[in-house]
């Protein structure tokens, strides 16, 4: 069973971003940049089912600027086969991504793909849902765990009021929640055995996909900041003021 | 006047509140339509209508709606989809996996997590964990949007006399099917609609402390319990208590953050709270930086000091 993992390339978690002092979006440039942390619990989700012999290969995927480069290293430095980056200086928006995807699905023939639920930076929440729509595959999205057993995979969900479990005929659509696994640190041979993987580059186009986006982003702004408070100095204290200043209690 | 259909979040006899602030952001952009889908849902649909701002109340009562799966669900909406303008729901675990599939079949950009409608294009929506908000325009004809319940009042239970009408739209799904769930019991409020939450984090050390020292809190206010992201990767509580970038986004009238330190994944998910207080015995933690309150000192002797203070 060959997977497909795609993996995106977003402004490092630990970064507070800034938005530009002209609103036009936020600050990136010298930010420090990684794979999204959704995908790397997807790419690790993948070495080890490839590691337990359910799986032959893993296709890391990214799309964007030519820097995505990086990302796909560090995928197949974690234990990806080999990597496709669809270059673009094109804003990629979900549906151009899950478009996209949907091409390289129709030439890879993965049996299933495991994506982030969540991109950190756009926060959207929508590809891996979209590429199953696009695909008409059943999805499993939220995943917190994942097992394969023949033509089936049976997936646990994390929804608002716990757990769900569903089992979906494959081929279909994993996207990953952050219980998943913990992914691991490549070490350094493996990130050198990296260096010679191969990575093919491609264009929109090659994939017959007009990428441009549905959404124009018209600004973006400082969300309001909350007032700095104060601090009291006991319990007997905060309770008088949350009964009689704030009136919430 | 346009058309707006809402998916509603029910338990099969009611109304989930997140839906209630759907249907508040739908009213903004036309007539509302409501769905309700499932199995049994007489009382939900009932209760929809009952909804100040519902027009109408659709309903698709049959098993191939029992669990909200996302494949028969999305091809019931892209049928009913002609005639509306917008496509909304609550950005609820079945929100949000439901309604990027309906877009991508009516071949739009889905709008996730919408928490201001400026015009029937125009929408405002957090990005970076809420560090900023973009404001975006859709180019697509039909728009499908998620719906940042803490951010509209939800639209009251009360007011409404919406007529009822059964629909019955044949739907097949051979690929997914239910195999079971573990839902967490709780006699306490939800967490996106209790007045108050109180959560707890790496902190509190492991789900006793939770059981013996939090919850009794939570029941004296009735409050919410919550948690960080790391007090669920640890196993102290159930991942559904998750509160932040990644989990539930919350905006009650009062927050209690105890033993969390604040990071920015998990103020995104309550920074919008009117009024927050925060417990933590390092005095630098971020989480102060938000706090109208702040009480510097160990949890495990300030959280027994308030449970006898509130009486
Ligand atoms: C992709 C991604 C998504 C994420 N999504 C979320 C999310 O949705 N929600 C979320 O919460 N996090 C999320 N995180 C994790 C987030 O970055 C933090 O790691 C997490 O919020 C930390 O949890 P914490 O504050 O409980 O733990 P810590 O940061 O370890 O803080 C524990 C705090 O407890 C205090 N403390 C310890 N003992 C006591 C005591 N006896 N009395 C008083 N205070 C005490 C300490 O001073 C410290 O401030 C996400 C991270 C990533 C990478
Ligand atoms: N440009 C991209 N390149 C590769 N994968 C992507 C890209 N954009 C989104 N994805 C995948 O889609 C998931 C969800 O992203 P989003 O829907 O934007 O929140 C991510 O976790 C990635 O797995």
């Amino acid at each position: 069973m060959k997977l497909l993992v795609p993996v995106k390339r977003v402004v490092d978690f630990n970064v507070k971003v800034r938005v530009k002092s002209d609103g036009t979006g936020v600050e990136t440039a010298g930010v420090k940049m990684s794979m999204n942390p959704f995908d790397e619990i997807a790419v690790e989700e993948a070495v080890r089912l490839k590691e337990k012999g359910l799986a032959t290969e893993i296709v890391a995927v990214s799309m964007g600027v030519a820097s995505c480069q990086e990302t796909i290293r560090t995928a197949l430095a974690m234990g990806a086969d080999r990597g496709i980056l669809v270059e673009t200086d094109v804003e990629l928006q979900p549906l151009a991504v899950a478009k996209l995807l949907k091409a390289l699905v129709e030439k890879e023939q993965p049996r299933l793909v495991i994506m982030g639920k969540q991109a950190i930076d756009d926060d959207m929440n929508a590809t891996g849902q979209m590429l199953a729509a696009l695909l008409g595959w059943p999805q499993g999205t939220f995943a917190s765990k994942v097992v394969i057993e023949g033509d089936t995979a049976t997936v646990t969900r994390e929804i608002d009021g716990g757990l769900e479990t569903v089992a979906l005929t494959l081929p279909a659509v994993v996207t990953t929640d952050l219980r998943l696994n913990e992914p691991r640190y490549a070490s350094l041979p493996n990130i050198m055995k990296a260096r010679k993987k191969p990575i093919e580059t491609i264009r929109p186009a090659d994939l017959g996909v007009d990428p441009a986006p549905r959404l124009t982003l018209v600004s973006v702004a400082e969300p309001p900041k909350r007032k700095a408070g104060i601090k009291v100095k006991s319990v007997q204290e905060l309770v008088e003021k949350l009964r009689n200043e704030a009136k919430v209690i | 006047m346009t058309l707006v259909l809402v998916l509603l979040d029910h338990d099969g006899k009611s109304v989930k509140q997140p839906a209630r602030s759907a249907i508040a952001a739908a009213a903004k952009l036309g007539e509302v339509v409501a769905l309700v889908a499932g199995e049994g849902v007489g009382e939900a649909a009932k209760a929809a209508a009952a909804i100040k701002g519902v027009a109408k109340v659709l309903v698709a009562d049959h098993a191939a709606f029992a669990h909200a799966l996302a494949e028969p669900l999305a091809a019931l909406i892209v049928k009913l989809a002609d005639g509306y303008s917008h496509i909304l729901s609550a950005s609820t675990a079945t929100g949000k996996n439901v309604m990027p599939r309906v877009a991508a079949l009516l071949d739009a950009q889905p709008i996730s997590d919408i928490a201001a409608v400026i015009d029937a294009d125009t929408f405002i929506r957090p990005i970076y964990a809420g560090n900023a908000m973009a404001t975006v325009k859709s180019s697509d004809t039909k728009k499908v949007i998620t719906v940042r319940a803490a951010s509209f009042d939800p639209a009251p239970e009360e007011g409404g006399l919406a007529a009822i009408e059964a629909i019955s739209v044949p739907i097949e799904n051979a690929t997914s099917k239910f195999v079971g769930a573990e839902l967490s019991k709780s006699e306490r409020p939800e967490l996106t609609a209790a007045k108050i939450v109180i959560s707890g984090g790496r902190g509190m050390q492991n789900g006793e402390n939770f059981g013996k020292l939090l919850e009794p809190i939570a029941d004296r206010l009735h409050a919410a319990v919550g948690a960080s992201r790391a007090a669920v990767d640890a196993g102290f509580v159930p991942n559904d208590y998750q509160v932040g970038q990644t989990g539930k986004i919350v905006a009650p009238d009062l927050y209690v953050a105890v033993g969390i330190s604040g990071a920015i994944q998990h103020l995104a998910g309550m920074k919008d709270s009117k009024v927050i207080v925060a417990i933590n015995k390092d005095e630098e933690a971020p989480i102060f930086q938000v706090a109208d309150y702040g009480l510097v000192g160990d949890l495990f002797q300030i959280l027994p000091e308030l449970q006898k203070e509130l009486g």
